[in-house]
């Protein structure tokens, strides 16, 4: 079975980030960066998927050269194959740019099965590329998964379980799938120290615009629809009010404000 | 007409919730803004009872694309039927709630229309006929302006609660323009096998009030208070990464920048501290109460009403006057 995984660099979820607010971009340099958090529980379905079924493993990301670090991490944890989708007209890309580069790469790759990916990345936000991408190619759209049952690649199959808004949807689909994982669907390993070691020393293979055959007028800044035309820092909600005295009057107080709000059925 | 605002209505097997209505609040005030009509865009198997209740609530018409092949929801089908709808009528802009459903549907159809899209919006503005949506980025520290000059129609999804409900009109009624696709089942990767529903009583994206607690809940049974608070005030229950990283609750409860965006009119934070991660989630609530032992917790800088208190201690005695206050 051939499975790839679209992993992307952010910023650590529990560092401040800084805006460079006249450029508009994020001031990336003295963030320590890590693996989007969902893309882990991706990397890691990936291994089981592979433990469970046999086959290989690629994963790709677009990024600057910074980015090698998040396809080193998943070298180390045993990935057969890893691609850097770089190119300065990838710069300033939106979600269905990027979704356009990903896709391109997974072409190129070739028989994929199965692709799997975050729900969403914690920089962004967005949670859309993957049913970009599974739009783009016309492969089948797995959002929103907390469940793998089966992948039978013989039989082109696979069933998974959804978690949407109320319950869990049992949804079987043709392979090729792209899949996006949520937290929770299993426990990421670590790579252990000789695989570290191992991806430290290794060459990160890079694909470019012209290898991907993507059309550089559509992708980057130039390409995106959506134009960023202002930052700003949201007003402060205001200082609140420390409720203050002996707690069975404090408890009277803060019920009586709470039902004055008429919200309380 | 070509500038319309659209709105996509949700629904599940034809049930809707009012909440499916619910953006066709902000489409009203955009479409007076732009000078231009509100209507709603459905899918579905039979789309009449859903255009009835779209009309009283402010949409004077509804584009809709029918057939069994829609009755459940499907991704895949929904989305090559609602980019066909949109790239027929080229409305100035469509929204959709930003749940599993409508981020689905939204971002196929924006790559099937072969244009990017503004998710999660917390604001949006009609400005000399140009629409400019705003969202929150990393952690609701910055928030980020988006035009969209390139493509139309502008698809965006929107927080849910982030704008006031309709008015509704039982008087009102409009027209529904259905429009035949030809889709069957053998066009369509995936098919839908069933539907496992989840214990939780009170969803937490649709819920008004919740009640969470944190790592100073100090362990599951530390729950147990909240969960009786939240069946008493009809809240739902979240919970910090911390506590759900312990396996004190699941995932599905969790609030934060790994977990789901909240915006009730009020959330009761116990035992949490605040860490920006947390704060991500819930900082656009209307009305945040924070319980906390430590007085300097960060999440008193964002709390409308601060308890400096042990919430063992505090949360009981708050239980029992909601009951006698409101007689439960």
């Amino acid at each position: 079975m051939k499975i790839a995984v679209c992993i992307k660099q952010v910023p650590d979820t529990e560092a401040e980030v800084k805006w460079d607010t006249p450029k508009g971009t994020l001031k990336r340099d003295g963030m320590s960066p890590i693996t989007n958090p969902f893309d882990e529980f991706a990397l890691e379905e990936a291994l089981l998927t592979r433990e469970k079924y046999d086959g290989d493993i690629v994963v790709i990301t677009m990024g600057p050269e910074k980015a090698n670090d998040v396809l080193r991490n998943a070298l180390a944890l045993t990935a057969n194959e890893v691609h850097r989708c770089t190119d300065d007209a990838f710069a300033g890309s939106d979600t269905y740019a990027t979704a356009s580069v990903l896709a391109a790469a997974l072409k190129k790759m070739g028989g994929v099965d199965v692709v799997f990916c975050g729900k969403q990345s914690t920089d962004g936000n967005t949670g859309v590329v993957a049913a970009e991408v599974a739009a783009i190619l016309g492969w089948s759209p797995l959002t929103y998964v907390s469940k793998v049952r089966q992948i039978d690649a013989a039989n082109k199959k696979i069933v998974v379980e959804r978690a949407i808004e109320g319950g869990n949807e049992v949804i079987e689909a043709k392979l090729p799938a792209v899949v996006s994982v949520i937290k929770g669907i299993n426990e990421p390993r670590l790579p252990n120290l000789m695989g570290i070691r191992k991806a430290a020393k290794a060459q990160i293979p890079q694909w470019n615009a012209d290898d991907l055959g993507v059309d550089k007028g559509k992708v980057g800044a130039t390409g995106a629809s959506t134009k960023v035309v202002e930052i700003a820092v949201p007003p402060p909600r205001g200082a609140g009010e420390i409720l203050k005295g002996e707690l069975e009057d404090i408890a009277n107080i803060v019920t009586d404000k709470l039902i004055d709000l008429k919200v309380i059925k | 007409m070509a500038n319309d605002v659209w709105v996509y209505i949700e629904h599940k097997e034809g049930e809707t919730t009012p909440m499916s209505f619910e953006l066709l609040g902000i489409g009203k005030t955009l479409a007076n803004e732009l000078g231009s009509g509100l209507c709603a865009f459905v899918i579905g198997q039979n789309v009449e009872p859903i255009a009835k209740e779209a009309f009283q609530c402010g949409a004077s018409k509804v584009y809709a694309v029918e057939g069994a092949l829609f009755k459940a929801f499907n991704a895949e089908a929904y989305s090559k039927a609602a980019s066909f709808l949109l790239n027929k009528h080229k409305p100035e802009l469509a929204l959709f709630r930003a749940t599993s459903q409508g981020t689905d549907v939204a971002a196929a159809s924006a790559a099937h229309l072969g244009f990017g899209l503004c998710t999660d919006s917390i604001g949006i503005r009609g400005e000399g006929g140009q629409i400019k949506l705003t969202r929150a980025a990393f952690g609701g520290n910055y928030t980020v302006t988006v035009v969209n000059e390139k493509a139309k129609p502008q698809i965006a999804t929107v927080r849910p609660k982030a704008f006031a409900m309709p008015e509704k009109d039982a008087s009102k009624s409009g027209e529904v323009i259905k429009e035949a696709l030809t889709l069957g089942e053998a066009d369509l990767n995936t098919k839908f096998l069933e539907f496992i529903k989840s214990q939780v009583k009170v969803n937490l994206v649709e819920a008004d009030i919740i009640v969470s607690g944190g790592r100073g809940t100090g362990g599951p049974e530390g729950f147990n208070v909240l969960k009786e608070l939240a069946e008493t005030l009809g809240a739902a229950v979240g919970a910090s990464r911390a506590a759900v990283d312990s396996g004190w609750m699941p995932y599905e409860h969790q609030v934060g920048q790994t977990g789901k965006t909240v915006k009730p009119k009020i959330y009761i934070a116990c035992g949490i501290s605040g860490a920006i991660q947390h704060m991500a989630g819930m900082k656009t609530s209307d009305c945040i109460v924070a319980i906390n032992k430590d007085p300097d917790a960060p999440i008193f800088k964002n709390a409308t009403i601060g308890i400096v208190a042990d919430y063992k201690v505090i949360v009981p005695k708050m239980l029992e006057k909601f009951k006698s206050k409101l007689h439960k």
